[in-house]
């Protein structure tokens, strides 16, 4: 019987059993519950007692009928503790307690009693904390962000803590948000703008970038090294030092306000990583079947887009959507640029809503959702192209 | 014959590359030698209107008599801060039209009354009149008169275009007793960012490189802080942070965790308390800091995820063997596998969060000691409309950079490629 084993089990499973009901109970808080306190210790006591009965039961009973009975019996202990809690709270701790017992399945005695097993159990428990953990930290403010936009201003600043949605209101009453944002402040209009310049930045990019990358990664010219390294020497300048000589020069020319000046210069600072990223591609492509277009009668327009394009359809993907969320997202070069509401993008519309300080939380959030939502939406269905272009382009952000 | 193909094979390079190219230079290039310029010459936002000479012209009839009207040109320098060289003026007149007593300084022929009306001061103006009649004594239309516009123009000194420079912004930016701090800051949160940023980078790499249950469900989520907008995702942590009903405040008082919310992104200071040692801990900095990190790990994320995949399974096989437990596997063969790509993480990471304005202006506008290099920029040329002075730190934002270039290239340039 190996007693460091036993009592690292005992304790790491405990306060993993504690942390995640906390975390459910914070939740639970911000759904309209009123609790005030968290009792850890209370709950690390009735955990560590769950893990021991688990943990020397073992394998002596059947496993469903065993993890069913503990979860229901810890389940009413639980609710016991935390009193005037809706069935919805303790239905959570149940199915949290069936999941956690159902992990311990395998640390029975005879499993503890393995050489440097003490190292694996921590390392695998930290596993378990990392995926709380993780998940917690990045959906947290996504969930936060979802639910406030569909409250009131007057019941956020009565319970600030109270994010529960009132079903019980009509359909209008609850995304009121939504269409006081795209009546009151245009919101259609933005997205229209945002998806217009990011397209279009897409579309300029790929037209400049494709025969530029071919002509680096397959012709022979002077300076060609020179210009290989200056791309991603360029690539490293930041917009910060670029805007005040723009914007001198775009107000004495007149593109300030203007749509076209933004599709300008974001292309100019997508384009190298794009030649950067297409070249790498094209390189892969072998030069045989170029040749045989050589043969063929083709000039390097005809290569590039009978041969080239077709061929590297998964790159000219990563490269599009890279640089299509890059202009979606961009902020620093439309809030210099843009002031006249006209010619907002949606990233540059909810900044400027911010401007008016009496402007009600949940419109902020209405409109960041309206605009997370889009890119969200193509990033996890175009997950495996904007992570090749992600991973490529990574150097930059 | 090869010499010729050569040569076709070269014009072919510069012709694909040449759009690509210009672009670049007008847009990237241009600016970076531009804010040198500009940095040496006092400007404000101000001047870099170019003044221009206007005009708006009423037509007005004459009591008792319908073939004579009065034009009224306002005129005016567009401009309150510069004069105006050479102004010309031109209008046209309907046929069978003609001035009375036309001013001195003008000129009719042709239906055209020209005029020049020498230097015009700054904030200028002048109700400049003329009166005209019909030929055959026919009553005139207005509105013939009127759909004619004016044309003026005159010369100015651009701004930007001359050659007096002072090294005054320069000497604003170092002798400012801020700027050692506003250093400070930048490395601090620049360091701290990308440190923090590569380290949870790499739990979440190593994570994600084991086998469990929603293990894709996670890697797509793990993207998402990167993936969403700045400024949505700025916002919504600014009012989970937000010390009157903010989320996070609300909850900590809500669970007795602190009795009075914490201004979390408005308080420069926290004093902390330790084994009677006083801390004073950048509390908006910090804060701002744990943003960039959440926002940024993804990055180090799905670089040290690729390389974690590329190291060859044999050697933890190996380790297996000789019943080596998963910490001393990760000390012992993955860190040494990825220490090559942490550096030059480190190094891009590093550059980039140097250059970082939007997290930061979006969550603090540079206030409570968070103002850094590029947020100095922006307040210097936007705040303070002081072009001439954001010009200036860029440039020194631009030094500090070249530095840290030549440091990568040299150290780990070559190496780059190979990974």
């Amino acid at each position: 019987m190996k007693f460091k084993s036993l009592i690292i089990t005992l304790l790491a499973s405990s306060i993993f059993l504690t942390i995640i009901i906390c975390i459910w109970k914070i939740l639970a808080t911000l759904q309209g519950l009123s609790f005030t306190n968290l009792n850890f210790n209370l709950n690390l006591l009735l955990s560590l007692g769950l893990v021991i009965t688990c943990v020397f039961i073992g394998k002596k009973f059947n496993h469903n009928l065993k993890i069913f009975i503990l979860s229901l019996s810890f389940t009413i202990l639980y609710t016991f503790l935390n009193e005037n809690s809706p069935m919805w709270f303790s239905a959570g701790i149940f199915l949290l307690i069936l999941f956690f017992t159902n992990k311990l399945k395998k640390y029975d005695l005879k499993y503890l009693n393995q050489d440097f097993i003490s190292e694996k159990i921590v390392f695998e428990f930290l596993s378990l904390f990392a995926i709380v953990f993780f998940a917690l930290i990045i959906l947290f403010p996504f969930y936060i962000m979802f639910v406030t936009s569909f409250k009131t201003q007057t019941a956020l600043l009565i319970n600030p803590i109270d994010l529960s949605i009132d079903f019980s209101k009509n359909i209008f009453e609850i995304f009121k948000s939504y269409f006081v944002i795209f009546k009151t402040y245009d919101f259609g209009k933005y997205i229209l703008t945002s998806s217009y310049v990011s397209v279009g930045t897409v579309l300029i990019t790929l037209l400049f970038a494709i025969p530029a990358a071919y002509a680096v990664a397959r012709l022979n010219f002077f300076g060609k090294t020179f210009l290989s390294t200056s791309i991603l020497i360029i690539y490293m300048f930041p917009a910060i030092v670029l805007v005040i000589p723009l914007y001198t020069v775009f107000s004495q020319l007149g593109l300030r306000n203007s749509v076209e000046g933004l599709l300008i210069v974001y292309t100019a600072t997508t384009l190298p990583v794009a030649i950067y990223m297409l070249q790498g591609y094209f390189k892969s492509i072998p030069k045989e079947i170029e040749e045989a277009g050589l043969i063929d009668g083709q000039n390097w327009f005809g290569i590039i887009i009978k041969i080239i394009i077709p061929l590297s359809l998964p790159a000219i993907a990563s490269v599009s959507l890279y640089v299509f969320m890059i202009a979606w997202n961009e902020f620093l070069f439309s809030l210099m640029f843009l002031d006249n509401p006209k010619t907002f993008t949606l990233s540059r519309a909810i900044n400027h809503l911010t401007g008016d300080a009496e402007t009600p939380r949940q419109y902020l959030m209405a409109g960041s959702v309206v605009v997370t939502l889009p890119i969200l939406l193509i990033f996890i269905y175009f997950e495996k192209y904007l992570v090749s272009g992600l991973t490529a382009g990574s150097v930059k952000g | 014959m090869s010499t010729s193909l050569s040569k076709i094979e070269k014009r072919t390079a510069y012709t694909l590359l040449l759009p690509a190219v210009c672009l670049v230079f007008a847009i990237i290039l241009f600016p970076i030698f531009a804010n040198v310029w500009i940095s040496f010459k006092e400007v404000g936002l101000k001047d870099i209107r170019i003044p221009e000479p206007r005009a708006k012209k009423i037509v007005k009839n004459i009591q008792d008599s319908n073939f004579e009207l009065k034009i009224i040109y306002k005129l005016r320098n567009s401009s309150l801060i510069q004069d105006i060289r050479e102004v010309r003026f031109s209008d046209k007149l309907p046929k069978n039209i003609e001035p009375v007593n036309l001013d001195k300084r003008c000129k009719f022929n042709s239906q055209k009354i020209k005029c020049f009306f020498g230097n015009w001061e700054a904030g200028y103006r002048e109700n400049f009149e003329i009166f005209v009649k019909d030929v055959n004594n026919n009553a005139i239309n207005n509105n013939d008169i009127k759909s004619y516009n004016p044309d003026l123009n005159g010369k100015s000194n651009n701004i930007l275009l001359t050659t007096d420079f002072t090294l005054k912004n320069f000497k604003k930016v170092f002798m400012n007793n801020n700027f050692f701090e506003l250093l400070m800051t930048t490395f601090y949160f620049t360091f701290f960012g990308t440190l923090g940023a590569i380290l949870l980078g790499i739990f979440a790499a190593q994570l994600v490189n084991q086998k469990f249950y929603g293990r894709t469900f996670m890697r797509s989520i793990l993207l998402f802080p990167y993936v969403g907008p700045v400024v949505a995702l700025a916002y919504t942590w600014t009012l989970l942070l937000d010390p009157n009903s903010g989320t996070i405040n609300s909850l900590l008082v809500n669970y007795g965790v602190i009795e009075k919310p914490i201004n979390l992104l408005g308080q420069k200071y926290l004093i902390i308390n330790i084994l009677g040692f006083e801390f004073k801990l950048r509390l908006a900095l910090t804060t701002v800091i744990f943003f960039e990190i959440w926002r940024y790990f993804p990055l180090a994320f799905l670089f040290i995820l690729a390389r974690l995949q590329a190291i060859p399974r044999d050697l933890y096989e190996a380790a297996d063997v000789d019943g080596a437990g998963p910490f001393r596997k990760f000390f012992y063969i993955t860190l040494p596998q990825i220490t090559a790509i942490l550096s030059i993480l480190f190094m891009i990471r590093f550059i980039w969060n140097f250059n970082k304005f939007e997290d930061i202006f979006l969550l603090t506008g540079g206030a409570s000691g968070t103002l850094t290099l590029p947020i100095s920029v922006y307040q210097q040329g936007f705040a303070i409309s002081n072009i001439g002075m954001g010009s200036a730190v860029s440039i020194v934002i631009v030094l500090l950079l070249i530095i840290f270039m030549i440091i990568y290239f040299k150290l780990i340039g070559k190496k780059a490629n190979e990974i």
